[in-house]
């Protein structure tokens, strides 16, 4: 399966000084492993865009997120057979006691009701 | 893996146990036989309903259509059995004829059924105890070997961390415990609907997400293991304290969840927290008769009647702590390099609360109860998990070890801290600690104040004699 790693600050991080792995070994390791496919740290959200159509308008703004405390600092895709392979991948990356970290399935075909 | 649409995904369509007042089969077999039969099909119905649904499960993916596939053999079995007879092995007898009835729904769909039955045959060879012959289906979904990883794959998949809390309780109820749909919506007070919902739902994120069908390994193991039985927990107590005040027991819940916890304990026995919290249950469920008067109104533990405690239950509850002291004394001669870690294991927070349960248990008398040794297991308790509420237990315990004055204070330094502000225990803990300290009119106030905070009736009703009894003259100077 085929999992977004939505990596995302919090504003309550782990507190207990352990660091874990960094990043460039987490990625080492997972591009090894076969289990990452691709991912890119984002620039910050204060330099994001939000891009909105409304009657034919196209509508352009700063988004209302650049005050929000948690925003989404990067991403990965993962390749794993299934969702406890992607919790325990998840859970070495530095970002999960920094931070926190959001599984998300790709869509598979079917509609949701 | 073959993507298989349900037929029909948008409810819970939960087949029907078979009544034991099913209309009788046609043909004309004698009355006596007729009801033996729907008797046995009564009887082996929740155990093999687990079995089958979890193998179902593994072999197809499809958690629908192994619930509709089990309800249907169970379907004819209370059709056929009265006019042909109980099969000499009911449950291979039930596999098969639900395994069929999967294998016909799939190819109704057009799946292709011999990817299927490769599986089956994958999976079994996979497992523990594979089948030497994998042509041979038959034997191979009823080995008993892999019959038993089914199930704790079943048990361990309910119980996902990634479902949402209220979802682990209403799958592990439904695909484990086999019950309907309705009667889950009825024990948790929901409308079918909203239930059937949270069914489907946890059930689609299965699939969608990615959920395995498997049992953690390694350090994984204990900590999903906490989570399977944090889910048992939730059960029982839903059944233990009704969340609103009318009806203070609701007992199906509660033989639910020690039902749940004896087939964990039983698939788990080298795991002392599963023996743990089932002895908890048990030791608890077996003074549900006594907690509640003819009236309807509470009898606090000091003032029930012993001798309606269930003996049954006490004892098997008192069996399970005693294997467990046994394997911990075969630990400890057995390597004493290893005692301590493997001590480490054996005591955790369910084990220790039966234990405090055996406590009572044990004492033929209120009197009697060795109230020091339960100020030991709550200490134990506070290492392990830190809480108010178990702060509060052990100054009561402390209370009661002769010592009310050392209790009172620290009922008052928790007080005090504001971490139980509207727990309507701890005044009335303070109350029962000032009564027996002859400090009757503050005890009142505590009272009173309990009064305001207790949230259901029978609890009200109960505080309120107490506040009565309190101003109807001196307390009663309390021997103990």
């Amino acid at each position: 399966m085929r999992y977004v790693m939505f990596v995302a600050t919090d504003t309550e991080p782990d507190r207990s000084g352990d660091e874990g792995i960094p990043v460039d070994q987490w990625v080492d390791e997972n591009d090894a492993r076969g289990t990452r496919i691709e991912g890119q740290r984002l620039q910050h959200v204060r330099d994001a865009t939000l891009v909105r159509v409304r009657d034919g308008e196209t509508i352009v703004t700063d988004g209302p997120f650049t005050e929000s405390k948690e925003w989404i600092a990067g991403f990965d895709i993962l390749e794993c057979p299934d969702l406890d392979e992607a919790i325990e991948i998840a859970s070495r990356h530095p970002m999960a006691r920094g931070g926190r970290i959001e599984l998300r399935p790709f869509w598979n075909g079917e509609e949701d009701e | 893996m073959t993507r298989a649409r349900p037929e029909s995904s948008s409810t819970d369509a939960g087949g029907r146990r078979p009544s034991p007042a099913a209309p009788a089969a046609r043909g004309d077999a004698p009355a006596a036989a007729r009801d033996a039969a729907r008797d046995a099909v009564d009887r082996i119905y929740r155990e093999e309903w687990t079995r089958i649904v979890a193998t179902l499960i593994r072999s197809t993916r499809d958690w629908d259509l192994a619930e509709d596939a089990a309800a249907d053999a169970f379907v004819r079995a209370a059709e056929r059995w009265p006019v042909e007879g109980v099969p000499d092995n009911p449950g291979a007898w039930l596999t098969t004829v639900a395994r069929n009835r999967a294998l016909d729904v799939l190819r109704r769909r057009g799946v292709e059924v011999d990817k299927v039955k490769e599986w089956m045959v994958m999976d079994e060879m996979r497992g523990p105890g594979a089948p030497t012959d994998p042509a041979d289906l038959a034997a191979a979904s009823i080995s008993a070997a892999s019959d038993i990883d089914d199930r704790l794959r079943l048990i361990f998949t309910c119980a996902h961390p990634a479902l949402p809390i209220e979802a682990r309780v209403a799958l592990t109820l439904r695909a484990v415990g086999g019950l309907e749909t309705p009667e889950i919506a009825r024990a948790f007070l929901v409308p079918e609907a909203t239930m059937a919902q949270r069914l489907v739902r946890a059930k689609r994120k299965i699939r969608n997400a990615g959920i395995p069908y498997r049992v953690p390994e390694g350090d994984e193991l204990r900590r999903r293991l906490s989570g399977v039985l944090a889910v048992l927990m939730l059960v029982h107590n839903e059944g233990y304290l009704a969340s609103s005040g009318d009806r203070l027991l609701r007992l199906d819940l509660q033989e639910e969840a020690i039902r749940l916890a004896r087939l964990v304990a039983g698939l788990m026995p080298d795991e002392p927290e599963a023996a743990g919290l089932l002895a908890l249950l048990l030791l608890q469920h077996a003074r549900s008769a006594a907690r509640v008067d003819a009236a309807g109104d509470l009898v606090p533990l000091d003032a029930q009647d012993r001798t309606t405690w269930n003996a049954a239950e006490i004892a098997e509850g008192l069996a399970v702590l005693d294997r467990l002291d046994h394997l911990d004394r075969l630990r400890v001669t057995g390597d004493a390099g290893m005692a301590d870690a493997a001590a480490g294991a054996a005591t955790g927070p369910y084990r220790l609360q039966a234990e405090i349960q055996r406590e009572h248990a044990r004492a033929a008398r209120a009197d009697d109860t060795d109230w020091a040794a339960i100020v030991g297991r709550y200490d134990a308790l506070l290492e392990l998990t830190p809480s108010p509420v178990i702060e509060l237990n052990r100054a009561v315990a402390v209370g009661l070890a002769g010592h009310p004055q050392a209790g009172l204070d620290a009922l008052d330094r928790l007080a005090a801290s504001g971490a139980l502000d509207r727990y309507h225990l701890l005044p009335a803990a303070q109350a029962d600690l000032l009564r027996r300290l002859g400090r009757t009119d503050a005890a009142a106030d505590r009272t009173r104040q309990a009064i305001a905070l207790a949230p259901t009736e029978p609890e009200r009703r109960f505080l309120e004699r107490r506040l009565a009894e309190l101003s109807s003259g001196p307390a009663p100077s309390d021997a103990r």
